[in-house]
């Protein structure tokens, strides 16, 4: 199923003449940059996820917020649809344009507002880099705690879109639980603050609402974020195994133990070849598995844990246990698993990444069924494992250029997604659903949920033009989509039409 | 496809009752939605105070209780609403779990479904987090009478809007929550809680200077003179931070006495109303009068006074927050206990509610008139 924007599928869109949006937008907004040529619009034809690509119809490019304000109030008008994007490192194609719609980049809002360290909070604009706010608050003592492994590159605004993760949430949380505020522009173009300076505000919860709506329900203007003391110590335990299911056990017993380390991840052996390979890491690649378990915190507590997670290691039947003897050393472990994705990059001419959640009793179960849907496919399969948070992102290998192998990996992918859909998880854990699991959303949601999402969407906006055909599949698509599926025991949508 | 292999009970027998308690529940709204009957939802009744009144046919969740699974290497349980707090809580005790935001109970009868449909947090709270920072799912009556699923049994989770973290603190006016999946997290190795006598401008510079470091500090109030800490976290760390930090040992009960308002600040009201100030870190004493505790190293603070609810909500926006009053306005409380929205934010709260709750049957004017 062709995963672009069907009218059909995903609703009609309003037919509009591009040169009579352009003379509208360019005369009410004569001094922001409106791109409208096609050697200009090429760079925003795609995001993080390039397996996709549509030229907008026009990018807007504006520096301040009353240009926002119109550009929206115009756009509402005129039933032109908006995506918005941010640094574009999105890996689901949440910021994919649209070819009737307005691509509206917010890369200019680049500024950090504030940063209060008595308070402990960051205001920022949403171009701001992930990584530039720690870099700001690193005086202070202070840092901002998700970390997308992309965080040198991937903006804040696009980390609220999608509640970004990284590899230490199982202790600091995603970024709903480290923003305390966003400023809003909606569709009417209309301000709004959510949230507060507070730990709280009045009202519904609207702050974790549109956190992770994928820019469906307004635009993200200012955020103010929490920021965390540095802890004083981090150590890093690099553990082998000869058995991927004995590694996924240590991590259960790890737990067990009353530890909640700060970072807890694992490699099978295809990934940990093509990390070492990549950046020489040290890590051992006669091993089936490593667990990183990071444990951080005041220095004495660090040294505690250490040792009581050598003990459950060993006893869980780790070959090798390596401490990371300074702070070189410790980046150098995590360098082999921050880059784990372009290493795998570097095997094969594509890869796939995924990004299921399930709870972390169904691993060997998932991994089994990874195995052989990657050997009845041919398509070798890299794993790497949030472990501590059940966050699988198994790497499917491929050759674009060989025909139907994109198709091929899609398919292996929507099937481990179903998998974990299965093992009680999620079909995305902190990629977002974006354009690309926009199917598998009819694996984990039945069409009443779905109906839920729907009225939710048309609370803040009625004629569906923020980002549409992203984030939640209309019941149509599930009706195509789902011929395929029995969900329950059921046919889904015995009600609905076939088309 | 099928996702209901892990969730089951610990008794088929219970799971069945489940089933049989909440369509007699989806049944109730079915019958209130169709003839725009108002439902008033209601748990163990010891939240009632918080918010306006709301009239309405009682749809009661206490029968609808029980753990659906909990698996402690996980930290995940899945509870159903009705469940009193206090069989949850030892519940995950017994397995050297917490619910680490603390819940406040207000009485015996309280239950899980209460405690999130208000949202609100203990002392612990902003450095573990809030009730909607540990809810992963929910189960959802919505106003046509269907029991669905939002959010599920795992950390993480990106799938679609947040629903259930949107029915934290929305006190049953968008739907009827049945069961919530929550995070809990391993109770820590030492905890310690200290006095320490000094005046509160000493205090809040001290929690500045300290809220920059890396200490395992999980709850600070300034009362009577003294400020009160709790450290909680490995034994080392625990006990080295308290010889730092000195003064004298303070029994953990206090912080449930502050949790609950037990403490005798929270006592004979002498006519003065009962306000919570919801203010950003760092912010410098209020001039209001009236009797003041200090919570959450300042940012939640208990204001006894006879100010009139302008007043103080004036100053607390000035300072970047919000008031809550918690006496209900039968009892000499302000008329509207919450701060009102601006209006913005109040027309999509409107638009949110006629779209979930079309004929306004769930808890209709509970956290604002008309909502």
């Amino acid at each position: 199923m062709n995963i672009l924007y069907d009218e059909q599928l995903d609703g009609a869109l309003t037919r509009v003449d591009k040169a009579a949006v352009l003379d509208d937008l360019q005369q009410a907004l004569p001094d922001m940059t409106l791109l409208h040529r096609e050697e200009d619009l090429r760079p925003f034809e795609c995001d993080g996820l390039s397996a996709y690509r549509v030229m907008p119809m026009l990018v807007a490019m504006p520096h301040t917020l009353d240009q926002v304000e119109t550009l929206m109030r115009h756009c509402h008008a005129l039933g032109v649809p908006v995506v918005t994007r941010g640094a574009g490192t999105g890996l689901s194609g949440g910021a994919l344009p649209l070819e009737q719609g307005v691509l509206l980049v917010m890369s200019r809002f680049a500024r950090i507002l504030e940063v209060d360290p008595d308070a402990r909070t960051a205001r920022v604009q949403p171009g701001v880099r992930n990584l530039a706010i720690s870099e700001a608050a690193a005086p202070h003592g202070l840092y901002y705690a998700p970390d997308p492994s992309s965080q040198i590159a991937c903006s804040i605004g696009g980390n609220v879109a999608e509640n970004a993760g990284g590899v230490h949430c199982l202790k600091y949380g995603l970024t709903v639980h480290n923003v305390l505020r966003v400023e809003v522009i909606t569709i009417e173009g209309e301000r709004m603050t959510l949230g507060s300076e507070a730990f709280d505000a009045p009202g519904f919860d609207l702050l974790a609402l549109f956190t992770g709506s994928e820019g469906m329900l307004g635009v993200i203007t200012e955020i103010t974020v929490k920021l965390l003391p540095k802890p004083e110590s981090a150590k890093v335990l690099m553990a082998s195994f000869d058995d991927v299911e004995k590694a996924g056990k240590a991590v259960g017993d790890i737990i067990a133990a009353g530890i909640i380390p700060g970072g807890l991840e694992m490699m099978d052996k295809l990934a940990i070849k093509a990390a070492e390979d990549f950046v020489k890491a040290g890590y051992p690649t006669e091993a089936e598995a490593i667990l990183l378990c990071e444990l951080d915190g005041v220095e004495a507590d660090v040294d505690d844990d250490c040792n009581t997670v050598r003990g459950v290691l060993e006893a869980a039947g780790a070959t090798d246990i390596a401490q990371a003897r300074d702070d070189a050393e410790r980046a150098r472990f995590w360098a082999g698993r921050k880059n784990a994705f372009p290493a795998v990059g570097r095997m094969s001419p594509d890869y796939y990444c995924m990004d299921g959640t399930i709870p972390r009793r169904e691993l060997p179960r998932v991994l089994m069924g990874i195995a052989r849907l990657s050997e009845e496919s041919g398509l070798p399969v890299a794993n790497v494992f949030h472990a501590g948070d059940g966050n699988m992102h198994p790497l499917i290998l491929f050759d674009a250029n060989k025909p139907g192998e994109l198709e091929l990996a899609e398919d292996v992918g929507g099937k481990i997604l179903e998998l974990c859909v299965e093992a009680g998880g999620s079909i995305t854990g902190e990629h977002g659903v974006g354009r690309e699991k926009i199917n598998q959303m009819c694996s984990q949601f039945q069409p009443d949920e779905l109906t839920v999402f729907h009225a939710v969407k048309s609370a803040f906006d009625a004629s569906r033009l923020l980002n549409p055909g992203k984030n939640i599949p209309t019941l149509q698509r599930c009706a195509e989509f789902g011929a395929m599926h029995v969900h329950k025991g059921e046919l889904p949508h015995p009600d609905l039409p076939r088309f | 496809m099928t996702r209901t292999h892990h969730e089951q009970d610990a008794h088929p027998v219970q799971a069945e009752r489940g089933q049989d308690i909440a369509e007699q529940l989806c049944e109730q709204v079915r019958r209130a939605d169709a003839n725009a009957t108002p439902l008033r939802i209601a748990g163990g009744g010891t939240k009632a105070f918080y918010g306006r009144p709301v009239e309405g046919e009682t749809l009661s969740l206490t029968e609808h209780h029980g753990i659906v699974h909990y698996d402690p290497v996980e930290l995940v349980v899945s509870v159903r609403a009705g469940t009193p707090l206090t069989e949850l809580e030892a519940a995950l005790d017994a397995e050297g779990q917490r619910l680490p935001f603390e819940p406040p109970h207000f009485g015996p009868d309280a239950t899980v479904g209460g405690a999130v449909a208000t949202g609100l947090s203990g002392p612990r709270r902003p450095w573990a987090g809030a009730a909607r920072d540990f809810v992963l799912g929910c189960r959802l009556i919505t106003h046509d009478g269907k029991q669905l699923r939002f959010g599920g049994e795992v950390m993480k989770n990106v799938a679609g809007y947040d629903l259930s973290r949107l029915m934290v603190g929305a006190q049953g006016t968008l739907g009827v929550l049945t069961e919530i999946s929550f995070k809990v997290l391993p109770r820590p190795a030492a905890t310690r809680s200290l006095r320490l006598e000094m005046p509160v401008e000493t205090a809040l510079e001290r929690l500045a200077e300290w809220g920059r470091q890396p200490l395992p500090l999980t709850a600070a109030a300034w009362h009577d003179g003294a400020l009160h800490l709790r450290l909680e976290g490995g034994t080392s760390s625990v006990a080295a931070t308290a010889e730092r930090l000195g003064g004298d040992t303070l029994e953990a009960e206090f912080w449930n006495d502050l949790r609950e308002q037990r403490l005798a600040f929270f006592g004979d009201d002498d006519g003065r109303a009962l306000w919570r100030l919801s203010l950003p870190n760092n912010t410098p004493a209020l001039a209001l009068d009236g009797d003041m505790l200090y919570d959450w190293g300042g940012a939640q603070r208990w204001l006894k006074a006879t100010a009139d609810a302008e007043t103080i909500r004036e100053a607390a926006a000035r300072a970047g927050g919000h008031a809550t009053c918690y006496t209900p306005h039968a009892q000499g409380g302000a008329r509207d206990p919450f701060t009102p929205l601006s209006p913005v934010v109040a027309k999509y709260h409107r638009q949110l509610k006629a779209k979930l709750d079309p004929n306004g049957i769930f808890n209709p004017g509970r956290l604002y008139e008309g909502l």
